[in-house]
């Protein structure tokens, strides 16, 4: 798996121009800028977006479908919303493809992107209004393109997900197994990276939250690889 | 991978058959009984069915149909949950899990035989006997106040029917009206609890009765998060609660459940309510296990097995294991570590190192949390602190909102992870 990720990777990174960090097959975010100029009759985002013909989209990751307070939704999209679409890469992607198909009455009049790399691209350009996955619990679980610091060799260890399964119990006392997340956030699948990245941000005391430094604080290196490893694919 | 109990069957049958089997093989499936269905018990049972697979046989003993969590009800009793939220029933460790649910009383254990016999008639076989039986108070333990006069003067301190009748009592008091609590001494369950219930009490009065007082009659000096509670209670409830310390005679305190008064160094006042938290020990079963010291039931701290019997495991409340406080959080962090060396034991599984953590969070006033909590490790001698934090004082709101909204999704989790 971890080879799999490295290899889209490399293939991204010599396809596309120069990225300060790697991302997965997010697409580049400077190309999304051009792109999101089809968006922005209708769109704000960024410092002092509001909302206008279509909602801002700060803090789209992540967010409930029609969950903005104060903007009109369609009945379709607020339904949508309410039977549990959230926006990620993956259904931003699919909604923008073609909006009318993925939700039949929505107000957003627009075509949709046809091509797969100006997706991507316009993804990767929302992307950095949303926070960073540093940031959890605000952060986006399925977010990609993490900025950090950890040593390579930490995060090549491969965790043992039988160790991880008994380790989890001390997470799912807080930290439902089936992945609610209200008032604490959801930690089942994961991409490892992410999961690992987090855990070391506690240890380190990098990220505030005082339990989460202590539970972090006296796992080893490999107790986490083995916690990531579990909760990538619980079961 | 992991040696399987089939794969040392096969090699180690032959050699078996010759000589005389350990009962656990000579009997087919193990059995574990759990008696108890608290954060210890259902934790425990549930962790044993779930990872064994179906083999071991997990009997759970508990009384009660529905369960009520001690942790949250005093959130109940403040207006900020529903009795119906903090009620539980086994139906899916029964269903889900294949663990065998009997509502009943244990009534002793025979450590000879290892047998469990019940109140209904009957008993059951063990080879692993685990004990999560929470508190009983201990008798005598404030003047004036028995069992028998709980209806007059509740606990509330095991929830349910009493926590609901306490309820009914603060709505029912007169305007100005006085309510006193009576505070444990060290060890008790839930140390924030008492202190979480002043809050939650002064919350309701504020809103309904907002010239009623607060007396508390404690026989310690200190308690948990207390600059955290009087700070709470000075902004909050000014002028409410009055606490009385050890200092000032709050230990020296009898009661008159027929005149409803209560007497504090001497000096007699007419309360409206009085909710009586006696001391306490362990659950009566562990006493009838024979494997208690003094009020409570002595573990070692890598599997939470008894002192006095190793096929004997006590979680939760009514273990004496060192350094950890007696609490739902704590119980359930025990039972999992037990979960694993009692899966051990009878199916050959791989044991990992115990880890135990606490975290303990209450509710001063609306969107108003605070929490503390510690991480522990086994040594020969006890469970032991690690490390720890406890919220500050003065934090903004916003914190404070924070803690509340995760103290509701650790309800969440805790409860899934006990009864599925």
């Amino acid at each position: 798996m971890r080879w799999s990720f490295l290899l889209t990777c490399a293939t991204v990174l010599v396809s596309i121009a120069p990225s300060t960090h790697a991302t997965e097959d997010l697409g580049d975010a400077e190309a999304g800028k051009v792109v999101f100029a089809q968006c922005q009759g209708c769109h704000q985002v960024g410092e002092g977006a509001e909302n206008k013909i279509g909602p801002h989209l700060n803090g789209v990751f992540g967010r409930k479908a029609a969950g903005l307070e104060g903007f009109n939704y369609s009945k379709s999209l607020v339904r949508a919303g309410n039977s549990g679409l959230e926006w990620h890469a993956d259904t931003l992607s699919a909604y923008i493809e073609n909006p009318r198909a993925f939700a039949s009455g929505t107000r957003m009049s627009f075509r949709g992107l046809k091509d797969p790399e100006d997706r991507a691209n316009v993804v990767a350009y929302l992307r950095a209004f949303s926070d960073n996955p540093q940031d959890i619990p605000e952060a986006d679980p399925t977010a990609k393109g993490t900025d950090h610091s950890i040593d390579p060799a930490i995060l090549a260890i491969q965790g043992d997900p039988e160790y991880g399964a008994y380790l989890s119990s001390e997470c799912t006392t807080c930290h439902q197994i089936e992945g609610g997340d209200e008032g604490i956030p959801s930690i089942v699948y994961w991409p490892d990276e992410d999961f690992v990245v987090a855990m070391h941000a506690y240890k380190d005391k990098q990220r505030p939250h005082p339990v989460m430094q202590m539970i972090a604080g006296r796992l080893s290196n490999d107790e986490i690889a083995a916690l990531a490893a579990y909760f990538n694919n619980p079961e | 991978m992991t040696l399987n109990r089939r794969v040392f069957l096969g090699a180690a049958g032959v050699v078996a058959a010759g000589l005389s089997a350990p009962m656990v093989l000579a009997q087919g499936k193990p059995r574990v009984v759990v008696v108890g269905g608290g954060a210890g018990g259902a934790t425990a049972a549930r962790y044993i069915a779930k990872d064994s697979k179906g083999e071991v046989d997990v009997t759970l003993i508990e009384p009660s149909r529905t369960y009520y969590t001690c942790f949250f009800s005093n959130l109940y009793l403040g207006g900020f949950q529903e009795l119906s939220d903090i009620a539980h029933s086994y139906g899916t460790l029964a269903a889900n899990y294949g663990i065998n649910v009997v509502h009943d009383w244990a009534t002793g254990v025979d450590r000879d035989a290892k047998t469990v016999s019940l109140a209904g008639g009957g008993s059951i076989p063990y080879d692993k006997l685990i004990l999560s039986p929470g508190i009983d108070f201990v008798d005598g333990a404030v003047e004036g106040w028995d069992v028998s006069a709980q209806n007059k003067m509740p606990h509330a301190y095991k929830a349910g029917s009493q926590t609901e009748l306490l309820k009914a009592q603060i709505m029912a008091m007169p305007e100005g009206g006085t309510f006193a609590m009576v505070a444990p001494p060290n060890p008790f369950r839930c140390p924030p609890g008492p202190y979480e219930r002043i809050s939650m009490v002064a919350h309701v009065l504020k809103k309904n009765n907002p010239t009623a007082k607060i007396i508390v009659a404690d026989p310690k000096p200190k308690f948990s998060k207390m600059a955290l509670f009087q700070e709470g209670w000075g902004n909050n409830y000014e002028g409410m609660v009055d606490w009385i310390g050890e200092d000032f005679g709050g230990g020296n305190v009898s009661v008159n459940p027929d005149a409803m008064t209560v007497t504090i160094d001497g000096e007699e006042t007419k309360v409206d309510v009085c909710n009586v938290i006696p001391a306490m020990k362990a659950g009566r079963i562990a006493e009838m296990a024979g494997v208690t010291d003094g009020n409570w039931a002595p573990v070692n701290a890598a599997d939470m097995s008894s002192k006095a019997d190793p096929d004997i495991y006590v979680l939760g409340d009514a273990s004496q294991q060192g350094d950890m406080p007696k609490s739902g959080f704590s119980a359930n962090s025990q039972a999992k570590v037990c979960a694993n060396a009692v899966r051990s034991a009878l199916t050959g599984s791989k044991v990992f190192p115990a880890k135990f953590s606490n975290t303990c969070w209450s509710l001063i006033d609306t969107n108003d949390g605070v929490k503390v909590g510690a991480t522990y490790e086994a040594t020969p001698e006890k469970i032991a602190k690690v490390d720890g934090f406890i919220s500050q004082t003065g934090e903004d709101a916003d914190l404070r909102k924070a803690t509340y909204e995760e103290s509701l999704g650790w309800y969440a989790g805790i409860t899934s992870d006990m009864f599925g």
